[in-house]
């Protein structure tokens, strides 16, 4: 086998163990949380006889190594349990759910990630004059606004004032993709602005680091205009950092938009998360919590990689 | 024209009274015939129902773990979706109750044995007919004890039932004069065969069919051609309710026009959506209620005079103005207000009197702080509350320490468990219901440890005595052995605060709970 594939099959070996370590950390994790699932599930007005009915039912009393390898047995069959509150499989709840965040996400990283790199290339370009400054602190006061606040003002002005789209994102199934889009713009537009600084900024700083180098100096002397000095020569060696923030922003925009989720009304995971974890729907949070883990843990082999065809030096280890 | 007169002939435009009864009213409020009848064709203009469109509603209080199976219903999303695409017994109306599958019902002297006459030809929304047998299945699976439905404490006290013909005939193991109201609870959703095969189906026989269950999103049901009473509810093609848990989200999703109406609007922000132009905001005063519980039976609180000072430490007029903003009215220590059919409104009310609390105080030979438990989830603005009480007591010379819970696990850590903590109650129908739930010795949530045995005796007798004077007396009696001795400081009942846009025809003439009772969405239509 070639020495990068190799490489590339040891990270995704590496990504897998690390998984199965995580999953033991979630399903240990829930074990330790408070309460009690069936009194969750019935809340105020749940009678002594009703609790016992229900613990029975759920096979609350089985030990808890007993259920942990039922459940991973589960997992690697593709088979997510069922949820405790419905009855429902948590798969076929949780695939549009999953669905959806990705919709999002995937419409946040079209516009942001381009947009931030065009932005950081800008910015190193015309290095420390007025555009870099508007572009650096345009993103920072994005960025450190909280992202409700971002939401609530777009709310304010763009739905409630002038009515150009909708304050409320309910996507669904057989909507029409015009319509979604529209339906979506207001929360990728907060995501966008979050995660834009970022990933600006970071590509900004990668690029002059390597500006630094001795051959962009030579590139220089060559006479190459900047731009070409950037295009051809800093960039290609930037890659590797600039696309680990990136594969970061993006495991944000899908694990971490609940807030996003909550004030757009957007059916995404982060909403059926918080859900489930407030009527201590134990397997359903396992699920959710292993599919946020394996979304971290393979963007972060997709950077690993990049990094390693990127830089020849990595693929030959001393 | 008055609000009274108003408001009744838009229940005559919507076929909820009687044309008799409306200029029988009339008369006594001093109008004339003719301008009576005058009123009432222009009510009738304008309250045309209007058929067509989608009527939606952006409400609080949808999981993604809810279930169209009646037995769990606890929120209001599913209380309210059932409205629309479940059908009861009976339902209350003010005043009394409306029939609807029961054609009609009546008890034996003794108010043992109740007979319901279920209504022929109505159709479930798979095409089979409502029957007798499809009613005692329900009742059935709801007072299994094996269930879990929320209905299940209201349902023990039923001997034996069975369908007789067109009658589903229930004895009872005590007499309960209140039986019919106990039908209107909402989890009593008649269902094919009681819903045994197929509980989360969304099958009954509502004026909507469900369309799309979407757990904790979105809720859509379609009219149902086969309605049984299709000029009272079903306007709207189609109802749709999103789930917009968020305050400011759901305050925008209705001023941008997304929705067509919304519940639990905030107290604080009343006045400010009150300046909005096209939208109304409708309050319903119903038995739902804010408490500090005392458990009567755990010290300090077993002392009578500690009790008694602690009631008498709190402000209740100041607790409607800065906790509810006026959305709401002062209690008196039990639990029941004028929404009940016989409240007595003759009890003194207790009124904040420092002095007094002191004496008591003194009197139980109690020092040190009090410590009083609360939370967010105890009820909107508890901790406010909470702090407020402190202040109302400290005037008296007694220390309240508030210590601030976290809402997970209130319910079954706090609530119930600790001798001195805040909590709500949505209240019930009835004053038995009320009373049996909660202050009754055996009540399955007696949550101020309250045993009496005068008051479970008069309680008893309360539910089998069918002549309304002597039961109203005996209420009386039970409210003040509740408000003297017992472990409950009720300093106010709460409103429901809904809103609605200038989009929405036929508002009005819902009883105890929001959004018209949960009718809402049926029976309002989309003005063209």
């Amino acid at each position: 086998m070639s020495p990068i594939l190799t490489l590339i099959a040891q990270r995704i070996a590496l990504g897998v163990l690390l998984l199965f370590a995580v999953s033991v950390l979630i399903f240990a994790g829930t074990q330790i949380l408070p309460g009690d699932v069936a009194q969750s599930i019935l809340g105020q007005t749940a009678t002594p006889e009703a609790l016992a009915n229900l613990r029975k039912e759920l096979g609350l009393n089985d030990p808890a190594i007993v259920r942990y390898f039922s459940w991973l047995g589960g997992v690697l069959t593709g088979d997510l349990g069922t949820a405790l509150t419905t009855r429902q499989p948590i798969v076929s709840t949780l695939m549009p759910r999953l669905w959806n965040t990705l919709f999002l996400a995937f419409w946040a990283a079209i516009v942001s990630v381009p947009l931030a790199v065009m932005l950081g290339l800008l910015a190193v370009r015309y290095r420390n004059g007025p555009i870099d400054k508007a572009i650096s602190g345009f993103a920072l006061a994005s960025t450190s606004l909280p992202e409700f606040f971002i939401g609530y003002l777009l709310i304010f002005f763009v739905a409630v004032k002038m009515q150009w789209f909708p304050s409320i994102s309910t996507v669904y199934g057989g909507m029409p993709l015009a319509d979604k889009l529209n339906a979506i713009v207001l929360p990728a537009t907060v995501l966008v602005l979050v995660v834009l600084a970022h990933m600006m900024r970071m590509t900004r700083a990668a690029i002059l680091n390597v500006m630094q180098s001795a051959y962009i100096e030579t590139a220089e002397l060559k006479g190459l205009s900047s731009f070409d000095i950037i295009r051809k020569h800093a960039f290609p060696n930037a890659i590797a950092p600039i696309v680990n923030v990136i594969m970061l922003n993006l495991a944000f925009l899908i694990v971490g938009v609940v807030v996003v989720e909550v004030i757009f009304v957007y059916p995404g995971m982060g909403q059926y998360l918080v859900d489930h974890v407030s009527k201590r729907d134990v397997p359903v949070v396992q699920a959710v919590g292993l599919i946020f883990a394996a979304v971290y843990i393979g963007l972060n082999i997709i950077a690993d990689i990049a990094a390693i065809i990127a830089n020849p030096r990595l693929r030959h280890p001393k | 024209m008055s609000n009274e007169l108003e408001f009744l002939s838009r229940h005559v435009a919507m076929g909820r009274l009687s044309r008799r009864d409306f200029l029988g009213r009339a008369a006594a409020l001093g109008v004339t015939a003719p301008f009576a009848n005058m009123l009432l064709s222009s009510a009738a203009l304008a309250q045309a129902p209007v058929r067509g469109g989608i009527l939606k509603a952006g409400l609080q209080g949808g999981e993604a773990t809810n279930s169209l199976d009646p037995a769990t219903f606890l929120s209001q999303v599913p209380f309210n979706f059932a409205k629309c695409w479940g059908e009861y017994l009976v339902a209350l109306k003010p005043g009394g109750l409306e029939n609807r599958l029961a054609e009609e019902f009546g008890a034996s002297d003794d108010a043992k044995v109740w007979t319901f006459k279920i209504r022929q030809d109505v159709e479930f929304h798979n095409g089979k007919t409502v029957t007798a047998e499809d009613v005692v299945a329900t009742l059935e699976r709801h007072s299994n004890e094996d269930s879990k439905s929320g209905a299940l404490g209201i349902m023990r006290g039923i001997e034996s039932m069975k369908a007789d013909g067109r009658d589903v005939v229930i004895t009872l193991k005590e007499p309960n004069a209140d039986l019919p109201y106990l039908m209107a609870d909402y989890h009593l959703i008649i269902q094919p065969n009681g819903g045994k095969d197929a509980p989360d189906a969304g099958i009954s026989a509502g004026s909507y069919k469900v369309a799309v269950n979407e757990p904790g999103v979105r809720y859509v049901g379609e009219r149902f051609a086969n309605y049984w009473q299709p000029d009272k509810e079903g306007f709207a093609d189609q109802v749709e309710i999103i789930v917009v848990n968020d305050p400011t989200a759901r305050t925008s999703a209705l001023q941008g026009g997304q929705v067509h109406m919304i519940n639990r609007v905030e107290p604080k922000i009343v006045d400010l959506i009150k300046r909005v132009p096209g939208i109304e905001i409708q309050t319903v005063s119903g038995p739902g209620h804010y408490v500090f519980i005392m458990h009567c039976n755990t010290g300090p609180f077993d002392n009578a005079d500690l009790r008694m000072a602690l009631k008498l430490a709190m402000d209740r007029e100041e607790m409607v103005d800065k906790i509810l903003r006026g959305y709401g009215s002062v209690g008196n220590d039990f639990p029941i207000n004028s929404s009940y059919p016989l409240f007595s409104d003759d009890i003194e009310q207790r009124t904040y009197d420092p002095d007094k609390a002191a004496f008591h105080y003194k009197k139980s030979g109690h020092d040190g702080p009090v410590l009083l438990r609360t939370s967010e989830v105890a009820f909107p603005g508890a901790v406010d509350a909470a702090q407020l009480y402190q202040q109302t007591c400290a005037k008296a010379g007694i220390t309240i320490e508030v210590k601030r819970e976290p809402g997970d696990g209130y319910w079954s850590e706090v609530w119930n468990k600790q001798p001195f903590s805040t909590s709500y109650w949505g209240g019930r129908p009835t004053q038995d219901q009320m009373y049996s739930t909660a202050y009754l010795s055996s009540a399955d949530w007696n949550d101020t440890r309250f045993f009496n045995e005068k008051f479970d005796k008069l309680l008893l007798e309360a539910r089998a005595e069918l002549d309304q004077d002597k039961r109203k007396n005996l209420y009386r009696e039970m409210a003040i052995i509740v408000r003297d001795e017992g472990g409950l400081i009720l300093p106010m009942f709460n409103q429901y605060i809904d809103a609605i846009n200038d989009k929405v025809g036929g508002y009005g003439g819902g009883v105890n709970h929001e959004l018209m009772d949960g009718y809402a969405l049926a029976r309002c239509w989309v003005k063209a």
